[in-house]
């Protein structure tokens, strides 16, 4: 690390790494994980990257925590807001996790799969079979056949009187 | 490069919850996954406490790794994917019922 | 290329975070509000726990919304989730926990209400709380039926009795801040006398709003995870006939 011309680590890179890396790994594991549990699984390592970055916002140099009595009066203490604001977001994040889980029990009660991909083919076969199109055919195809009935030819007696008549 | 003790503590943690985060989606036993979160939810009530947060760090660390843990574990259970070194059954055989 | 575009835009993510934390400063709070409220505080609630005191006393409203949200996800849950009847042996495969478990949460469940119950009635001198209370409370209760789940899983558990609890407890939050509407013209404002500081009948109503949060959270909690384990196993899916779907 000396080559790089930092020579003293401090505390806030440490804590903006860990909750910028939890988030990451968070996020990229919901995009990139093929298995719905999993899904859930880097939902919470996210919401815990979100809360710890929540927390951080609130820190104040030389400060301590903000109980009373405990310290002298007039000591400075680190900002409370973030704190309620986390104690709220975290039990949310749990009754989150809880609808979460219960929705992946009924999916997989009804399609017996977790596998986003074959869920995935599953859904679209079930959409197609309740809109009425075809398997396997685009939204924008057409619900009526194809080819059309040909047009409905013109009278020939008007066409006969106004040939005639120019 | 200087660093103080409250530093290293901190860099210490961080590189156990950053692994353990990595673990989660890496596993792929599922009720390993499940353990290693609770071990992410721990390590980052450790790090409130660091931050001077004592109501968070007691909230995440009893929903975190009680609570969180509970429910997950639960709904693993009741998907069949609850798997320790590759018992998948919960009903003891006959080898069990002699010991228990 | 699923890959490419999920690392894209972690890439981008990580880009626009970096540059907010450079824009905020480290060591000094950008927000005001907290300093206000560190200073004004002691006086005008009479609490020693801030975080309690913003929580229930200067931001009452927001907890009634948390606790709202609670509610509506338990219940989503609830709904999701297929009832238990008489007949579905959930738990008959589940085994009767062993003896170090039965004991072990025989023994527990007296200690553990009593920690919650400190935790909760504390609230507004040490670090703690209605949410912290509340979720041991609901592990107390939970500990019991993971040690005998019994023929249909739920241990015992009766789910009136916990519904009746939470709702009397939300009842309560709400009627307190009603009372607060009548008397002051401020709903949710913290009343009655601050008393002495540092005791326990102190900051007024606060206590008395931890409680009830204590025990809706508790109540809602055990409830729902006792939901979750009276939940029937899932139909073994035979890998031989893939395209079979139980109807």
């Amino acid at each position: 690390m000396n080559g790089f011309g930092i020579d003293h680590l401090s505390f806030e890179v440490v804590m903006y790494v860990g909750a910028y890396g939890l988030l990451g790994i968070g996020a990229l594991g919901m995009v990139m994980s093929n298995n719905l549990f999993r899904m859930v699984l880097a939902l919470v390592i996210a919401e815990a990257g979100v809360n710890l970055l929540l927390v951080l916002a609130g820190w104040r140099n030389e400060a301590v925590a903000p109980i009373l009595g405990v310290h002298e009066a007039g000591t400075p203490m680190v900002d409370p807001i973030p704190q309620v604001l986390v104690l709220t977001a975290i039990v949310i994040g749990v009754g989150v996790q809880a609808l979460a889980v219960a929705t992946l029990l009924k999916v997989y009660r009804i399609y017996c799969t977790l596998d986003v991909r074959e869920l995935r083919r599953h859904l679209e076969q079930d959409i197609c079979r309740d809109a009425g199109i075809a398997p396997d055919g685009s939204w924008e195809a057409p619900t009526i056949e194809r080819p059309l009935p040909p047009p409905i030819p013109v009278q020939a007696s008007t066409a006969d009187r106004s040939g005639a008549a120019s | 490069m200087e660093i103080d003790l409250q530093t290293l503590f901190a860099l210490v943690i961080v590189v156990l919850v950053l692994v353990s985060a990595v673990l989660v989606l890496v596993l792929e036993n599922m009720i390993g996954a499940v353990a290693v979160s609770g071990t992410v939810s721990l390590g980052v009530a450790v790090l409130f406490v660091l931050l001077h947060a004592p109501d968070v760090a007691m909230t995440e660390a009893v929903v975190g790794a009680g609570l969180s843990g509970v429910v997950l574990a639960l709904g693993l259970r009741r998907l069949g994917l609850w798997q320790l070194d590759g018992v998948t059954s919960d009903r003891p055989t006959e080898r069990e019922k002699t010991d228990a | 290329m699923r890959s490419i575009a999920a690392l894209l835009f972690a890439g981008g993510l990580a880009f626009l975070l970096l540059i907010i934390a450079s824009e905020l400063g480290f060591g000094e709070p950008a927000m005001l509000i907290g300093g206000d409220i560190l200073a004004k505080a002691p006086d005008e609630v009479g609490a020693s726990n801030i975080v309690t005191a913003v929580l229930l006393g200067y931001r009452g409203i927001d907890t009634l919304g948390e606790l709202s949200i609670l509610f509506a996800a338990a219940t989503a849950a609830g709904l999701v989730l297929v009832r238990g009847n008489k007949d579905c042996h959930a738990g008959a495969n589940d085994p009767v926990g062993g003896f170090i478990l039965r004991t072990g949460a025989d023994l527990l469940f007296p200690l553990l209400l009593v920690v919650g119950f400190y935790i909760i009635l504390h609230g507004h001198l040490t670090p703690g709380g209605g949410f912290q209370g509340g979720v041991i409370l609901a592990a107390a209760f939970f500990v019991l039926v993971l040690a005998r789940p019994g023929a249909d899983g739920s241990g015992g558990m009766n789910h009136t009795a916990i519904a009746f609890i939470e709702g009397l407890a939300g009842v309560g939050f709400i009627g307190l801040g009603l009372w607060a509407l009548v008397d002051n013209g401020n709903f949710l404002q913290p009343m009655l006398s601050q008393g002495v500081f540092g005791k326990l009948l102190s900051a007024g109503t606060l206590p008395l709003l931890s409680i009830a949060v204590g025990l809706k959270v508790g109540a809602e909690l055990a409830g729902l995870m006792t939901q979750l384990a009276e939940q029937p196993a899932a139909p073994r899916h035979d890998p031989a006939h893939p395209g079979d779907r139980p109807s």
